[in-house]
């Protein structure tokens, strides 16, 4: 035990947050940063989640929670991203229909596969573009974190994400 | 059948305590022109995105009949969806597909439909009632039928025809669209929201 590890938070203590935050109902599309999280959703009898076949198409399905009074969330990769941005353009941000956004963060500070260097590079970038409010997570303000978030996407009723980096959350 | 006939014929099968979802274009401005209500959803922007809304509604107001109408051109754009929505079988769904053949609202360039039946693709998928329907009186017996059952329901309806000259855009504004359906939709008794679903054969 000792140094990072025992920094890391669970899957279950991430969901634990989001349900005190009465976040229950997902959709997404699962990236190997995100595969406990996921795992833990599948199991969880409180949580209703979704496999979407596209980002988009579980943004689309998330959004039905605001409409029915509840809060959804989506999760996806970073390189999903440029699958949201006509929804989020077009449709959540025009209608003001806020969803949380856990989105993994592949190619941070340029180590990892070719295919995600791009895109890891400009994750931020193209988020204050969209004018999505955004953090980068950290294991030991993880509840702070996600309770700003979802408070600000209720207060400002537009999406927020919240990025998570490899080994924060185990 | 023109699509404003065809409309004209599902609108007035839709129940007072039905969601109504219309695509991008000129479905929804025809169906705000025939019958608006605060329970009508009209996706202004966002092509292909309503099929997916659709299901996230189902899947969570099961006592509520969810209608999703969209075009051929929204349905080609998002369709991995259709297997999706039949993996999960939501039976308050019914999901139409008024078949134009052309991308109407930006000139009339033709879709792929004229050679590729999206009836087969969602019997395909799994919809357990899906009907391909080319005329009104067809439309009429596949509405009674579809009205009878409780189950995932696809139709796909051949129209032709454009909008009249001058028909209008929608008048509301985006915000004001959704805060009228979601107090239209919270109106609902509260033992109808289903906290938790599964996929059918999965749960």
């Amino acid at each position: 035990m000792g140094g990072i590890a025992s920094l890391m938070r669970t899957a279950e203590e991430f969901w634990a947050i989001l349900k005190r935050q009465q976040v229950t109902f997902a959709a997404g599309v699962p990236c190997s940063l995100l595969e406990s999280i996921l795992n833990a959703a599948q199991v969880d009898v409180d949580l209703t989640y979704i496999p979407a076949v596209r980002e988009d198409v579980a943004l689309g399905i998330a959004s039905a929670a605001h409409l029915s009074g509840r809060r959804g969330a989506i999760l996806l990769q970073n390189s999903g991203l440029g699958n949201v941005v006509n929804p989020l353009t077009s449709f959540n941000l025009m209608y003001r229909i806020p969803v949380l956004m856990v989105v993994s963060w592949r190619g941070y500070g340029g180590q990892d596969a070719p295919e995600h260097l791009i895109m890891g590079e400009k994750t931020p970038e193209l988020l204050q573009t969209l004018e999505i409010p955004y953090v980068v997570l950290e294991a030991e303000t993880l509840d702070e974190t996600l309770a700003w978030a979802v408070t600000t996407m209720e207060q400002r009723q537009i999406p927020v994400a919240v990025i998570l980096r490899k080994g924060v959350v185990a | 059948m023109t699509r404003r006939e065809a409309l004209q014929r599902i609108l007035a099968q839709i129940g007072e305590d039905d969601l109504a979802l219309f695509t991008t274009g000129m479905i929804s401005r025809e169906a705000f022109d025939l019958r608006d209500r605060p329970a009508n959803f009209y996706m202004l922007g966002s092509m292909g995105l309503l099929s997916s809304l659709g299901l996230g509604l189902a899947l969570q107001w099961p006592a509520r009949t969810i209608w999703v109408i969209e075009g051929d051109g929204s349905a080609l754009m998002s369709l991995g969806t259709l297997p999706l929505i039949a993996s999960y079988r939501p039976p308050n769904l019914v999901h139409i597909v008024l078949d134009n053949e052309v991308y109407e609202s930006t000139g009339g360039q033709p879709t792929i439909t004229s050679t590729i039946d999206l009836t087969n693709l969602a019997q395909a998928a799994g919809y357990p009632f899906a009907r391909h329907i080319a005329d009104a009186a067809a439309l009429d017996a596949a509405l009674a039928d579809a009205l009878a059952v409780t189950a995932l329901r696809f139709m796909l309806v051949k129209v032709t025809g454009r909008a009249p000259e001058g028909i209008g855009r929608v008048t509301l504004t985006p915000e004001e669209l959704k805060d009228r359906f979601a107090r239209a939709l919270m109106g609902a008794p509260a033992a109808t929201h289903s906290s938790k679903v599964t996929p059918a054969g999965r749960g």
